[in-house]
């Protein structure tokens, strides 16, 4: 049944369809309608969970780890610097293996305050051990929720769904709602390898010496640096596990999309845009502004960020002439953080792309299509004259 | 790209339900085969009563471009006093419609090649028995009119949809009188 309304109602709906049984969530801005409306879910007791209201994200986080580590599903959502008040606690969620989903949606960080919408808050956390995906528009939202606990509790990494703050968490766009049964035909319930229980008790993540030693089996248990060992190789795994898990979603919907990087226009592109979240759409006008001026170029949207799904990226992109990165975050005193990982991915391809690097929309500073159209078409027809440094769309000095 | 796309702003005051308004009208603009729907609020740091305005774009495709719109086809005005505030015919395209809740003549309002349509919006949702202020629905008519774009059955039922148990046929009512009663003024 397709319903139009706003991306948080979207993810709400997701969140209500996976049948979660426990939510923890701390509001803020532009997350806060998304968390209501689970509370509405199940006040109304049309969802069959705990709400847990917490007074911080960091206790947030808190009770999902207790939660997912007693066996629940769990969900939690959060923006900017709710996201950063959980640092230490998504550590430990990753490194404790917890298949934990969180809506991020994204917002830029104070100093100084803003609501509005970048992507730094997410993107200053992609080394915390959490799967990143990104949406561009409600029926992603949707549809990335479901797969992501799927995902989450195969590779028992937690999941980010990230998608942008107002642009899509406040505007409202039809989307098709899936029916509880076929949800329930894609995703099996969630059942823990270990959950804890007073009749079987465990100690969980205690502190481990630098070398391996026997745990109280007498069998040799994995230390530290094997532990994070593990996370990063189910962390790569996790690229194929998406794929496969896309099919399984197809089966039972019928609709899918390439799990990596979304193409528009790209057969023959010689110049690539691309970028995270809901740009790549609002780019798909400006890749048709400059066909019609005969440029040859197209536009990605990237889905995945962590893992980084480079044999994906570099496939994608190293016939090209030029690429060019448009984002909506910084590694201060650096570059872009997707333009670094873009440029590392094609290190190892024969042919090397000019790669561009605008940064652009911080603090939700409106992105005009015709700025997008200027930068482009110049990045494409006179690349040489464009260094390898981040360049400035829209800045005002 | 999709040029095919109609586009609607609506001014309102923080509270006075703009935001409902159009998520009524592209409900029923979806249904009348509409495929492509986007209703984007502009945020800022308004509070109730401040002027805000929201972003309807209708097409027979996919949006893609979710920015606000800056060249509108038509305005639609909740609060007749905003257009001192605002300068709400901003981008307006010419020959571009404004529909204002007003008591006044269309041809009071002086906005250059523009076509300008009023109801007194106020006056008739207190008639049809909701509580003094709510124009929401009743605008709904008034912009049915003058823009001829959605069938009015197709908005009633999409008014009644939204305020399913608070006064559905009160909201509906005002609709449908507004309709009756708008005045739309000449070039």
């Amino acid at each position: 049944m397709h319903i139009i309304e706003s991306g948080n109602v979207a993810a709400a709906n997701g969140v209500k369809l996976a049948k979660v049984q426990v939510v923890a969530a701390y509001p803020i801005t532009p997350q806060t309608p998304l968390t209501e409306k689970l509370s509405e879910f199940v006040d109304a007791g049309e969802m069959d969970a705990q709400y847990i209201p917490v007074e911080s994200e960091h206790s947030a986080l808190a009770v999902c780890i207790a939660a997912s580590s007693a066996g629940s599903r769990t969900f939690t959502a959060t923006s900017a610097n709710g996201l950063l008040y959980m640092n230490e606690q998504l550590h430990w969620a990753a490194g404790a293996r917890l298949p934990i989903v969180m809506c991020v949606v994204n917002r830029g960080i104070g100093a100084p305050w803003t609501v509005w919408n970048d992507h730094q808050d997410a993107i200053s956390q992609r080394d915390t051990g959490w799967i990143q995906v990104y949406c561009s528009d409600h029926q992603q939202i949707i549809d990335t929720v479901l797969k992501a606990f799927y995902l989450a509790e195969t590779v028992n990494v937690p999941v980010m769904v990230c998608y942008d703050g107002y642009i899509l968490s406040h505007t409202y766009m039809p989307f098709d709602i899936p029916t509880q049964a076929d949800v329930d035909k894609f995703l099996p319930p969630f059942k823990p390898a270990y959950a804890l229980n007073p009749g079987q008790p465990a100690n969980l993540n205690t502190v481990t010496l630098p070398d391996i030693r026997p745990d109280v089996r007498g069998n040799m248990a994995p230390g530290y640096m094997e532990i994070r060992h593990n996370l990063h190789t189910d962390m790569r795994n996790a690229i194929d596990v998406m794929a496969d898990i896309n099919k399984k979603f197809e089966n039972v919907f019928g609709r899918n999309g390439n799990p990596y990087i979304e193409e528009y226009k790209c057969d023959d592109a010689e110049f690539v845009a691309i970028c995270l979240g809901s740009l790549s759409y609002h780019l798909r006008d400006v890749v048709d502004i400059l066909r019609e001026e005969g440029i040859s170029v197209g536009v990605m949207g990237l889905r995945l960020y962590r893992p980084f799904p480079d044999q994906a990226v570099r496939d994608a992109l190293s016939a090209r002439k030029g690429v060019i990165v448009f984002e909506k975050a910084l590694s201060y005193g650096n570059q872009g953080a997707l333009y670094a990982d873009i440029k590392s991915a094609l290190y190892a391809a024969e042919n090397q792309p000019t790669v561009h690097n605008y940064i652009l929309g911080l603090g939700g500073r409106e992105i005009k299509t015709d700025q997008l159209v200027e930068c482009l078409r110049n990045s494409c027809t006179q690349p040489e004259t464009i260094d390898d440094t981040p360049q400035w769309i829209g800045l005002k000095l | 790209m999709n040029k095919d796309i109609i586009k609607i702003r609506w001014h309102g005051r923080g509270g006075q339900g703009a935001i409902t308004a159009a998520k009524i009208v592209a409900n029923a603009a979806f249904v009348s085969g509409y495929s492509g729907v986007v209703m984007a609020p502009t945020f800022g740091t308004e509070r109730r009563g401040a002027p805000v305005l929201t972003s309807l774009k209708i097409s027979k495709q996919k949006i893609y471009d979710l920015s606000p719109i800056t060249e509108p086809d038509m305005v639609v005005v909740l609060d007749h006093l905003i257009v001192e505030e605002v300068d709400v015919a901003s981008g307006l395209k010419p020959g571009g419609l404004i529909v204002i809740n007003s008591s006044q003549h269309p041809d009071d309002f002086k906005f250059e090649g523009m076509k300008v349509a009023t109801a007194d919006v106020t006056h008739i949702a207190s008639e049809s028995g909701l509580p003094p202020g709510i124009v929401n629905t009743g605008i709904i008519g008034a912009f049915a009119k003058a823009s001829g774009l959605i069938d009015m059955d197709i908005l009633i039922r999409a008014i009644e949809d939204e305020f399913k148990g608070k006064h559905p046929q009160k909201n509906s009512g005002a609709a449908r009188i507004t309709f009756e009663n708008t005045i739309v003024g000449g070039k």
